[in-house]
């Protein structure tokens, strides 16, 4: 960190403080990875059913739909369903307009923060989750059920980049619904909605490939798709050369695309502000 | 007890009124519940789109099982808040002393805490699905059915309570009341919007046997369309297995009062 160029040192510093602190939250933790088990063990019963009644129009295995659902669960928490909670009560508290007199990018400075907040989440579900899923399963005779490695080295390498731009999603649209709650001073309404479309867009209730073939190109290139359903296609072999490579590209074209939008929003909100509190 | 229902009425029509002081925020609320829930529907339609059928049973066979489920947890989720949030509103602030002092059922006045309005979107949708699957299936609807259907409703009701005051009694220990409650909750939800044949063995012995929601949904609801289950449960258990659902919340009050006993202040 200290070789770092004094203008990224900021914000690395908000990143890595942000991490330290969400990853106290162990019972969050584990709570969240119980629930997500649930969740998962439900998906993936209600898929099994489906298989067993007729697997020909099937998009992908059985073993594929599984590896695909324990790993939406294991990441779930990169799912941008909410603003960033600090900066809802800055916004109630009007302590809003302390971010103001920082001497960084608003806009690059809340980045990181929803970055570290989502990371943190992250990474103590999506340990267990593997461990449970990936390890355990397969080792007492229930590997059929579990998390399956990546299909080979090619796609490995591919989701790891993909997984990069899963992250940079996330934390490009927390950052749009965090304009929108700097523009309205309330975020409950704006949550309510994107928390739906993000489920449904992303995959996480069903693989975008079981929905009718004709709607496909049209679903892999609207941008949440790059939240779950790019990356971990990817991962099982759904998604490989440069098909996968294509994708990877418009993930990364959201992210940007999504940023820029979003830091112009920002600061034309900002402009407006009305600071709350006294 | 007449006394205690006039009480409820006036606390619940206090919610309401609160409630309905932020109009804008509360109609966004709503579209988004019922938003939630139709855009998880397309995710079954999907499925069904692409497989035709699971278990035996089609897209309108699956709706009026989810439909039913969803109604029965948007009433119970409005019903019980105070339950909900019993953890940290109440253990954790010391707020529960109040409820103590008072010479009222602390259940009462859980129950009188808030009405959640924001359901009826949830509601609304249930109520929709349930509506789209009478439409596409031909059972032959009776008045009968409809009673089973209604007790169902209520059995519903009664049990999702009974997780919420379960959820609650926790707090006692933990103080923060426990999210993992959630997987019941929601999770049991989840769950329940498919018929319980279509799940692993050891899975929907849990929902019938465990926390009896396959009581109040799937076994009802065969017997109001008339169908055998595929199981094999006898005919006659269907139109009462809701009842499971009251004992399940006779349980759940019975550990109440076992908490309370317990209780030892945090507050200020």
């Amino acid at each position: 960190m200290s070789h770092a160029s004094p203008t990224l040192r900021p914000y690395l510093a908000v990143f890595a403080g942000r991490l330290q602190l969400t990853l106290q939250y162990r019972a969050a933790a584990l709570a969240g990875f119980a629930t997500q088990c649930w969740f998962g063990a439900i998906r993936i019963l209600v898929l099994a059913a489906f298989y067993a009644g007729g697997a020909g129009t099937a998009p992908m295995s059985l073993a594929n739909a599984i590896t695909y659902t324990w790993l939406g669960q294991a990441f779930l928490a990169f799912l941008p369903w909410y603003a960033d909670p600090d900066i809802v009560d800055m916004v109630r508290t009007g302590a809003v307009a302390y971010e103001r007199l920082r001497p960084v990018d608003t806009y690059g400075w809340w980045y990181m923060r929803a970055m570290a907040w989502s990371t943190a989440r992250v990474l103590p579900r999506a340990v267990l989750m593997i461990a449970v899923a990936g390890l355990v399963m397969p080792l007492i005779g229930l590997g059929k059920w579990g998390l399956a490695p990546p299909s080979s080295f090619a796609a490995a390498g591919l989701f790891l980049v993909s997984a990069i731009g899963m992250v940079l999603l996330s934390a490009a649209i927390t950052l749009i619904l965090n304009v929108i709650l700097v523009s309205t001073l309330d975020d409950r309404g704006a949550n309510a909605v994107a928390a739906s479309v993000i489920n449904l867009f992303s995959g996480l209730i069903v693989p975008l490939a079981f929905f009718p073939d004709a709607w496909r190109p049209w679903l892999r290139a609207q941008p949440f798709a790059g939240l779950i359903d790019i990356p971990f296609s990817i991962y099982f072999g759904g998604l490989s050369g440069w098909a996968a490579v294509g994708a990877i590209a418009m993930q990364f074209g959201w992210v940007a695309a999504l940023a820029l939008f979003g830091r112009w929003r920002l600061e034309a909100a900002m402009v407006k502000l009305q600071v709350q509190g006294g | 007890m007449l006394n205690a229902l006039a009480l409820y009425r006036r606390c619940i029509a206090a919610s309401i009124r609160a409630q309905l002081a932020y109009p804008t925020s509360f109609a966004l609320m709503t579209l988004g519940a019922f938003l939630i829930t139709i855009i998880d529907f397309v995710g079954v339609w999907a499925l069904f789109h692409r497989f035709g059928h699971i278990g035996g049973w089609g897209l309108g066979d699956v709706a009026l099982f989810y439909g039913l489920v969803c109604v029965i947890f948007a009433i119970a989720d409005a019903i019980t808040r105070g339950f909900d949030v019993f953890g940290p509103s109440f253990v954790k602030t010391g707020n529960f002393d109040r409820l103590l002092l008072r010479p009222r059922s602390t259940v009462l006045q859980l129950m009188a805490y808030e009405l959640r309005l924001t359901r009826v979107g949830r509601l609304a949708q249930g109520a929709l699905v349930f509506g789209l699957g009478l439409t596409m299936t031909h059972y032959h609807w009776t008045l009968g059915a409809a009673a089973i259907l209604a007790f169902a409703t209520a059995g519903g009701v009664a049990l999702f309570t009974g997780l919420l005051v379960m959820q609650a009694t926790l707090a006692f220990w933990t103080v923060e009341g426990l999210e993992v409650a959630n997987v019941l909750t929601y999770g049991g939800q989840t769950a329940a919007q498919y018929p319980m044949n279509v799940y692993a063995p050891w899975f929907r012995d849990l929902l019938i046997f465990g926390v009896p929601i396959g009581c109040v949904t799937y076994l009802p609801m065969l017997a109001a369309m008339g169908r055998a289950d595929p199981l094999g449960s006898p005919a006659w258990v269907g139109p009462i297995a809701p009842a499971a659902g009251f004992l399940f919340l006779g349980v759940a009050l019975f550990t109440w009062r076992f908490g309370i006993a317990r209780y030892a202040s945090s507050g200020a």
